[in-house]
């Protein structure tokens, strides 16, 4: 009897525990809905906790005035670029650092993960003053090729350790079919691969769409600004919009939750994929 | 035959690395050693110098109180976020490690801060934090746990704080996944055998989770410095440095030095002395990890 009265009383503090932190990651940004939903008076008072006549005046502001969507637009092209560029150039480097037989390997891959850990702020006057020389300044390659850079590492971590999961068997059995290597590798290789493929595209764009330091340094005007820097920038001098903030910050994240709610296992892998086995 | 076809085998292999080195040297190492060569130099856009000083630019840095402000700042925020977002991150993994209904929904949820841009968090919290209408403030008083709201990031003493707070939440999860995938590798029969032998929660965990996690608590503890260490846009948008340079950190100080005041010869040295911290830490881990690994054999 004292031991099941044990059980219970574990059970509801683990329930307990697990509310919390459910609570604790997903409230600031339920606050961040809710605030958008809030018609401009009920902004500065507290309470009322929720909106008593729920508006989306906010959302309507958002867009005016500024057309915010072509942020949206400029996030997406750049996002979508730099994740097919570095699925492209990345997935034929981890196929020879993960399955060919050639010297240096380890050198090469050492080389570009040390990538990850360059501060961006060491790069970024520099690569201003490339950028600038090459007139690429606020245009699309201006982030496309810094990002692609800075993404390889983690494109190429993963993307190795599933090159060199798929049996080898099965790329000599199509080279004795009359397979060359480029053939076995686009017939046998990249379907096979797909998942690992997929689990790096949106990690990589993820990373993408959130970047900040170069949107900064390297775009000019709304031509080519992401989303960062579209909302690091609402507030005008000493006026904080607070509503529009909220509205546009519910806009662009919310893509990115319903990709976590649907490919959480996938994001989980790919995150830990380096760690665990390393 | 077979020599020629591994001659051949390793020349493609070259070839399909090559476009993936080029971009890399070209946007990375190229720019980086160009850093190192602009902090040689007094380089100004606006006056439009550009000539050698050697070290001059480092003995500025050293009498510099700004430099040593954000320095101090840097490591301080360093420091804090990434042990609080061990501890908790180490309890979130325990607590979603176990088997229960609705796991998958949880683990979702807690992959919400990780996914939320960075400058989203900062407005976010910002707003949070805000002195009038800011929700810390009327919960930290409905709980009688502050007596008059706080300008919490007004305040020299609060904001860097307020900023640590920002950090863990956007990041525990991140240390919590992968401390969870960690925890799955131990083998279930250790637990079972010590549960045989008699060994309470603690034992179990002090004596079998914790050793067995250790080297991978420490990849994630290394990735997680130096990714706190190079912290930017967190601040940037949420305090942008201030009050009074409170918050202060390298990246915001250099980013300032380099772009409000374009001296790019004193900033590139802020950059240079960034990197050169960054490659500090990192080799201590290694060895650590390495360590480890000598360790288990």
């Amino acid at each position: 009897m004292k031991r099941h009265y044990k059980k219970v009383i574990q059970k509801v503090l683990f329930y307990l525990v697990t509310g919390i932190i459910v609570v604790w990651c997903v409230s600031p940004f339920l606050w961040q809905i809710i605030t958008s939903l809030k018609p401009g008076r009920e902004l500065t008072t507290l309470p009322p906790i929720l909106p008593t006549e729920p508006t989306v005046e906010n959302y309507v502001r958002v867009f005016t005035g500024r057309p915010f969507e072509r942020y949206i637009i400029n996030s997406l092209i750049v996002a979508t670029c730099t994740t097919s560029f570095c699925l492209f150039v990345g997935s034929f480097a981890a196929y020879a650092l993960g399955r060919l037989k050639m010297k240096g390997k380890t050198i090469i891959l050492f080389l570009i993960l040390t990538v990850s850990m360059f501060p961006g702020i060491a790069i970024v006057s520099p690569l201003f003053l490339i950028l600038s020389k090459l007139k690429w300044i606020n245009t699309y390659p201006a982030l496309i090729f810094p990002y692609t850079t800075f993404a390889m590492p983690l494109t190429l971590w993963i993307l190795t350790s599933y090159f060199r999961e798929i049996p080898i068997e099965l790329e000599e059995a199509a080279k004795i079919d009359g397979c060359s290597p480029l053939g076995a590798f686009m017939r046998i290789i990249v379907p096979l691969a797909a998942p690992g493929m997929f689990t790096t595209a949106i990690l990589v764009f993820i990373f993408a769409w959130n970047e900040f330091l170069f949107a900064l340094t390297f775009t000019r005007s709304i031509k080519c600004q992401t989303i960062p820097v579209g909302i690091a920038m609402l507030p005008v001098m000493y006026h904080v919009p607070w509503g529009s903030i909220a509205a546009a910050s519910v806009i662009v994240t919310i893509p990115l939750i319903i990709l976590v709610f649907v490919f959480q296992r996938r994001i989980i892998q790919g995150l830990t994929a380096g760690a665990v086995k390393g | 035959m077979n020599r020629r076809i591994s001659i051949a085998e390793s020349k493609l292999g070259y070839l399909l690395v090559i476009p993936s080195l080029v971009v890399v040297i070209a946007m990375a190492f190229y720019p980086t050693a160009t850093s190192f060569w602009m902090s040689l130099r007094k380089m100004s856009l606006i006056f439009r110098t550009n000539e050698f000083i050697g070290f001059s630019n480092f003995v500025q840095m050293a009498h510099d109180p700004e430099f040593w402000n954000a320095l101090g700042n840097t490591f301080y925020f360093t420091f804090t976020s990434v042990a609080l977002e061990t501890i908790i991150g180490l309890g979130m993994a325990l607590v979603i490690n176990e088997s229960f209904k609705g796991r998958g929904i949880v683990r979702a949820s807690v992959l919400v801060p990780w996914a939320i841009p960075t400058v989203v968090t900062s407005t976010m919290w910002s707003w949070i934090f805000n002195s009038d209408y800011g929700l810390f403030n009327f919960i930290l008083k409905r709980l009688h746990l502050i007596g008059d709201y706080q300008n919490w990031l007004g305040d020299v003493r609060l904001a860097i704080n307020c900023a640590i707070l920002a950090d863990v939440w956007k990041t525990t999860p991140f240390i919590a996944l992968i401390l969870l995938a960690g925890l799955q590798t131990i083998p279930y029969e250790l637990y079972e055998a010590a549960l045989i032998d008699g060994a309470g929660g603690w034992r179990r965990f002090r004596f079998i989770t914790l050793p067995l996690l250790l080297p991978i608590m420490l990849v994630a503890v290394l990735l997680r410095t130096l990714d706190a260490f190079r912290v930017f846009a967190l601040i940037f948008v949420l305090t942008g440095g201030g009050p009074a340079s409170s918050t202060e950190v390298l990246s915001t100080y250099a980013y300032k030095v380099l772009f409000s005041t374009s001296n790019f010869g004193y900033g590139s040295a802020l950059a240079v002395s960034m990197f050169i911290c960054v490659l500090i830490i990192s080799f201590f881990f290694l060895l650590a990890l390495s360590r480890q690994i000598k360790v288990r054999g």
